[in-house]
């Protein structure tokens, strides 16, 4: 990765950046999407690329996701590194069959013969207000497929510094950008150099709680964890960013350390990446847990619209705080 | 083929040329042989899984790969045996395939789905209908960014039609100028659903052109008819750089799958379609034209009856995949073990 000077900028830039970044030194590299070039990405992430680096490498796509992820699939099979751009998550499921029955198998399907390294890169989350439709969560979903590699940059450098390892890995990866975040800024110290993709990383150190978060959940869960501090709790963040392969080693550490566990998650929490996270430590550390596992997740309810509803059916700072102050052993 | 001169085109007959013919022959027998061996293979439970014959079908494969070049690509269906094997994977490895042996062309993680071979870019076997297009659309895409003369070339059944892929596929094949030769081969039924009930309009071509992608009907049961209109097709895709869309009208004979009452059609339509048989056809053909005698016939029988028997024995001697393996390629660096 090119050296980065410390700077304030937000989410969104931090995305285009890399992107640039990534057109820049690898002439395979090209975006492909709904409204990535002449209007600039859904959510402005791509503007001015088009005026950069041109139509053969900024492609505007008609609205066939199916069409254009297998296009970007099989473009990478013989030799090409695509950014497939998916405007929504919620649209990806027009994908799917591209994403889960070619690229997620073919590598296995073909005996190693052909794998396929291609990046799509979604937007993901609610909390806008944008109704049912548009305001799933379903990273944890795609977790769910062997072969895929799940990414959820939840800060600036993440935003920034992962794309690249995505591009050069040489299977299907799939990152997922919160809309929530996009707007939000934050020093890029350029610190974390190229992202090591398969690694969660500790937040927040502290010996009383751990808090498994990733994405936009990172956010409340640090909030969270400065409100518990000032009543002497000390909470460890996790932040997974990769859901898939989880990083068992980091969660395992930090849990045997704190002897509590508490999972937030905007996904639905019924058969959630959170099930198998909490599954996981309860197979692994069970002797080592003061507490049952926690769990803070989406509502199994479509989203509502009304913003007071909305909100009650996602994971709050204010409900992580109170989950654990409730939890036994803990004073404060 | 590539070489074929500029005003061949007349009205002289297509490969009037011994050899040729001979050839184009024996690739259909060889996959017609190999089918039927699969299907007695099957009745003994040495293949498992669904098995999708290809017999009838032969001219359609062997007349469009005759075309193909070496550095140009094939995606193909779940009815692929035939595909792969005139695309140049051997009858063994594909063969070791259907006993799901490491031998088998794909390892034997595939089976008869799903035959894969990156060596004569032979790109699946995809067992989801309409499926294989946009990955398709890809590959063409790639060959011309990478200014490469190779073309795409996408095998799919008329039931691909009614699917959304195809649609959008075509579409985006035709806005970005894609080289990828869409074969339909239509043999008129999409598992039991007959052709005529799935399509509000039966005019393949015309929904090819109502992309702007040119294209052309051929009596899929002629390989001489086949072979030289893809042959057009192909020269057309890789000088015009668009694509090209080619339906096949053709019949199989044996039923959809191994698990297949066959209730939608009559024995009598069977009979029927098998009076156009590729094989039998041409042999009369050539035989007619003076350029096949009994003997040359029994020795091409002789000789695929061969290759198919060394096939079966490959097969039966091949090895399993060691247990511990089971998580390899799951990822590119998954070796066993935890994922």
């Amino acid at each position: 990765m090119t050296q980065i000077t410390e700077q304030t900028i937000t989410y969104r830039q931090a995305v285009r950046e890399a992107m640039s970044e990534a057109l820049i030194k690898d002439d395979r590299v090209f975006l492909m999407g709904e409204d990535v070039g002449r209007y600039g990405g859904c959510f402005n992430v791509s503007e001015g690329l088009l005026e950069e680096f041109g139509e053969e490498r900024i492609i505007d796509t008609p609205l066939s996701e199916s069409g254009f992820t297998g296009c970007g699939i099989g473009a990478a099979v013989v030799g090409m590194r695509p950014i497939i751009e998916i405007m929504t998550v919620n649209f990806s499921l027009l994908a799917a069959d591209q994403i889960i029955n070619t690229a997620a198998i073919l590598q296995y399907m073909s005996g190693g013969q052909f794998n396929v390294p291609v990046v799509i890169r979604m937007a993901t989350g609610g909390g806008k207000q944008l109704g049912a439709q548009h305001s799933r969560s379903l990273e944890g979903w795609y977790a769910h497929i062997p072969g895929l590699k799940i990414l959820t940059p939840a800060t600036i450098d993440d935003a920034r510094g992962m794309l690249w390892p995505a591009l050069e890995d040489p299977d299907p990866v799939l990152i997922f950008e919160n809309t929530t975040l996009y707007n939000s800024e934050g020093i890029l110290t350029g610190n974390e150099g190229e992202v090591d993709i398969q690694k969660a990383k500790v937040r927040r150190e502290g010996n009383d709680v751990s808090i498994l978060t990733y994405g936009i959940g990172l956010q409340k869960s640090l909030k969270a964890a400065e409100e518990l501090s000032k009543e002497g709790i000390e909470a460890e963040v996790v932040d997974l960013r990769v859901l898939r392969p989880l990083d068992n080693e980091t969660i395992f550490s930090s849990v045997s350390k704190t002897g509590r566990a508490v999972i937030v998650d905007e996904g639905w929490k019924s058969g959630g990446i959170s099930a198998e996270i909490s599954a996981r430590i309860t197979e692994e550390l069970l002797y080592y847990l003061d507490n049952p596992v926690e769990r803070i997740c989406g509502m199994d309810v479509p989203a509502p619209y009304a913003r007071h509803l909305e909100q009650a059916s996602l994971p709050q700072p204010e409900t992580i705080v109170k989950t654990i102050k409730k939890m036994g052993g803990l004073h404060g | 083929m590539a070489t074929k001169k500029k005003n061949a085109t007349t009205k002289k007959k297509p490969l009037a040329n011994k050899s040729k013919n001979l050839h184009l022959l024996k690739q259909m027998m060889r996959i017609r042989r190999l089918e039927e061996k699969a299907y007695e293979l099957y009745t003994q439970e040495k293949i498992r899984g669904f098995l999708h014959l290809y017999d009838g079908e032969e001219a359609v494969a062997v007349g469009v790969i005759e075309n193909i070049n070496e550095e140009d690509a094939i995606i193909a269906t779940y009815r692929e045996h035939g595909h792969a094997l005139v695309r140049g994977v051997s009858m063994d490895r594909i063969m070791a395939e259907l006993y799901g042996k490491v031998e088998g062309c794909s390892g034997g993680r595939g089976g008869s789905m799903h035959l894969y071979d990156k060596v004569t870019n032979f790109m699946g076997g995809s067992a989801i209908v309409g499926n294989g297009l946009p990955m398709a659309i890809g590959v063409g895409f790639a060959y011309k960014r990478q200014k490469s003369d190779a073309i795409a070339c996408c095998f799919f059944g008329e039931g691909a039609v009614d699917e959304g892929e195809f649609h959008e596929s075509l579409n985006l094949a035709s806005l970005w100028d894609l080289p990828v030769l869409f074969v339909c081969e239509n043999n008129l039924y999409s598992m039991g659903m007959p052709f005529e009930l799935a399509e509000a309009e039966t005019n393949l071509v015309k929904k090819a052109e109502a992309y702007n992608v040119k294209g052309s009907t051929v009596d899929g049961m002629d390989v001489l008819g086949v072979q030289e209109t893809s042959e057009k097709a192909i020269h057309y895709i890789r000088k015009k750089q668009k694509p090209y869309f080619l339906e096949c009208q053709t019949y199989r004979y044996r039923a959809h799958s191994m698990f297949d009452p066959e209730r939608y059609r009559s024995k009598q339509e069977v009979k029927e379609w098998k009076k156009k048989d590729p094989i039998t056809t041409f042999t009369d053909y050539l035989k007619h034209e003076g350029m096949l005698d009994d003997d040359e016939l029994d020795q091409l029988n002789n000789q695929v009856m061969q290759e198919v028997e060394a096939s079966v024995q490959f097969a039966e001697e091949g090895t399993d995949e060691p247990l511990e393996d089971i998580t390899k390629y799951v990822y590119s660096d998954s070796s066993g073990g935890e994922l």
